[in-house]
């Protein structure tokens, strides 16, 4: 009969491509994860009164237009996103956390907190990996901004499988190993500022090329927009960098005990 | 399904458009039939930096019309990274207005937008006139609810392209001492706004007629 003819269609649409292995894998959600692997490294660090987004960014061929390829998305003023994967997965999900800041502030009257918004992303990837028919977003991402309320800077991860967890600093991408050790090692709660974006900096240094051409660092203090250092700014901290690495191992070479950034 | 019923009159709003500006002034008495509920209500919304909503109407259909024109205006802006201009935004707001017209839950509520753009220079303030029938005019002046009948006519007579500020001011103080005398409603205070290439300011009227 036509009835049960169409039904048996869309019920073969119905079913999740994400299914269960026998030993409990996810694998379309851990195939996701490797496309995370290959996209390009993204570093998230919060500190005291301002958190920093930093991405290395994909060399461009010549005729192309570096500008439009954004990896730092404005969420809603006190909220941004950078990630690592595929960018086209990206944009659906940025669009659709855009429309749930605001659809946010039209019902509650207040601004998303970064948690809420980090679990709408975090709940949207989840949602793909359950429903028929779709496959897994193939991005992870890091969440920065400051609560509306208290003005705490904040700093969220989430990945293909929707899971979604608070950090103090984290990486992303390609050699998010590497970063997330620098970091380990080098993060500090209490530190300035300052020394908070060069943490991160130096933290997607150690595995991109120097240069402004090939990293863009945004930064937001609470109650600010999220400001996007130039690359004159950028080549000016990576020279500080270079020369706080110097003047570390000159004070190594002489036996001194060295002075930590 | 109700017919739409012509919306509430009592409600005043008024705006201008002058040299590179636009003034905004409207009531601020929220009523309900003989009983002023509310005298300091503010019935303009700043869409974003360069534009701002009068709105007037049925009571609820405002407001929620207003916020919901506002969040999409800030939505445009973030995922565009730059604002809407006024033309557009004003085009955006007919367009929702036509939208729920025919649908079962109409909006009853008229609107005047005020904008500049400010990469246009001296061509870029824009004054337009909405209705809850959804239609769109831009126009140099204009008003809406039973104080537009009292004051189009001053307006026809003393309205100038090249209005300054202050010409501007000195027409809405003869559109609302015409109010005062003639209108049977005693509309106490009025929240006026001005729009211009470096953004909104709200102005004192009671500061202003007292000078």
């Amino acid at each position: 009969r036509g009835s049960s003819h169409t039904a048996a269609m869309s019920r073969s649409y119905d079913r999740a491509l994400t299914v269960f292995s026998p030993d409990g894998h996810l694998f379309q959600v851990e195939y996701a994860s490797e496309a995370v692997r290959k996209g390009t490294t993204a570093v998230g660090v919060c500190g005291k009164d301002v958190v920093v987004l930093g991405i290395e960014k994909r060399a461009t061929a010549k005729l192309q237009d570096p500008r439009t390829l954004r990896k730092i998305a404005l969420l809603d003023t006190h909220v941004a996103m950078a990630f690592a994967g595929l960018t086209a997965d990206a944009r659906v999900l940025i669009n659709k956390a855009r429309l749930e800041c605001q659809s946010y502030r039209l019902v509650a009257e207040d601004p998303v907190t970064v948690e809420y918004i980090s679990r709408y992303i975090a709940g949207v990837q989840q949602r793909y990996t359950h429903r028929g028919g779709m496959r897994p977003f193939g991005i992870s991402t890091l969440i920065v901004g400051f609560d509306p309320l208290d003005q705490r800077g904040h700093l969220y991860h989430t990945d293909p499988s929707g899971t979604y967890s608070e950090w103090k600093a984290n990486a992303t991408g390609r050699n998010e190993k590497t970063v997330r050790e620098f970091l380990e090692k080098h993060y500090s709660e209490d530190a300035s500022a300052e020394d908070t974006i060069k943490v991160a900096v130096r933290a997607l240094l150690e595995v991109v090329q120097s240069g402004s051409k090939n990293i863009e660092v945004a930064v937001m203090r609470a109650g600010e927009p999220l400001k996007t250092l130039s690359d004159d700014e950028v080549d000016a901290l990576v020279k500080v960098i270079e020369a706080d690495k110097e003047a570390e191992s000159e004070s190594k070479k002489k036996g001194k005990s060295s002075a930590s950034s | 399904d109700l017919p739409l019923r012509s919306t509430a009159k009592m409600d005043f709003t008024w705006g201008v458009k002058g040299k590179d500006f636009v003034l905004l002034a409207s009531d601020k008495q929220a009523t309900h039939s003989i009983i002023v509920v509310k005298s300091d209500q503010d019935k303009m919304y700043q869409l974003n930096d360069h534009q701002v909503l009068a709105v007037t109407g049925e009571a609820g259909d405002t407001v929620q019309f207003a916020e919901y024109i506002h969040k999409n205006v800030q939505l445009y802006q973030i995922r565009n990274g730059i604002p809407l201009s006024p033309n557009a935004a004003a085009n955006f707001i007919r367009g929702e207005l036509a939208r729920y017209l025919r649908s079962r839950t109409p909006y009853s509520v008229n609107c005047l937008l005020g904008g500049v753009d400010p990469q246009d220079g001296s061509a870029g303030a824009h004054l337009y006139y909405l209705d809850y029938l959804a239609s769109l005019n831009e126009v140099p002046f204009a008003a809406h609810g039973y104080g537009a009948h009292f004051n189009l006519s001053i307006l026809d007579r003393y309205y100038k392209p090249d209005l300054s500020v202050d010409d501007a001011k000195e027409l809405l103080r003869k559109c609302l001492a015409e109010l005062r005398k003639r209108f049977i409603i005693h509309l106490p205070t009025f929240s006026v706004r001005l729009v211009t290439k470096d953004g909104v300011q709200t102005i004192d009227w009671n500061a202003e007629m007292a000078a």
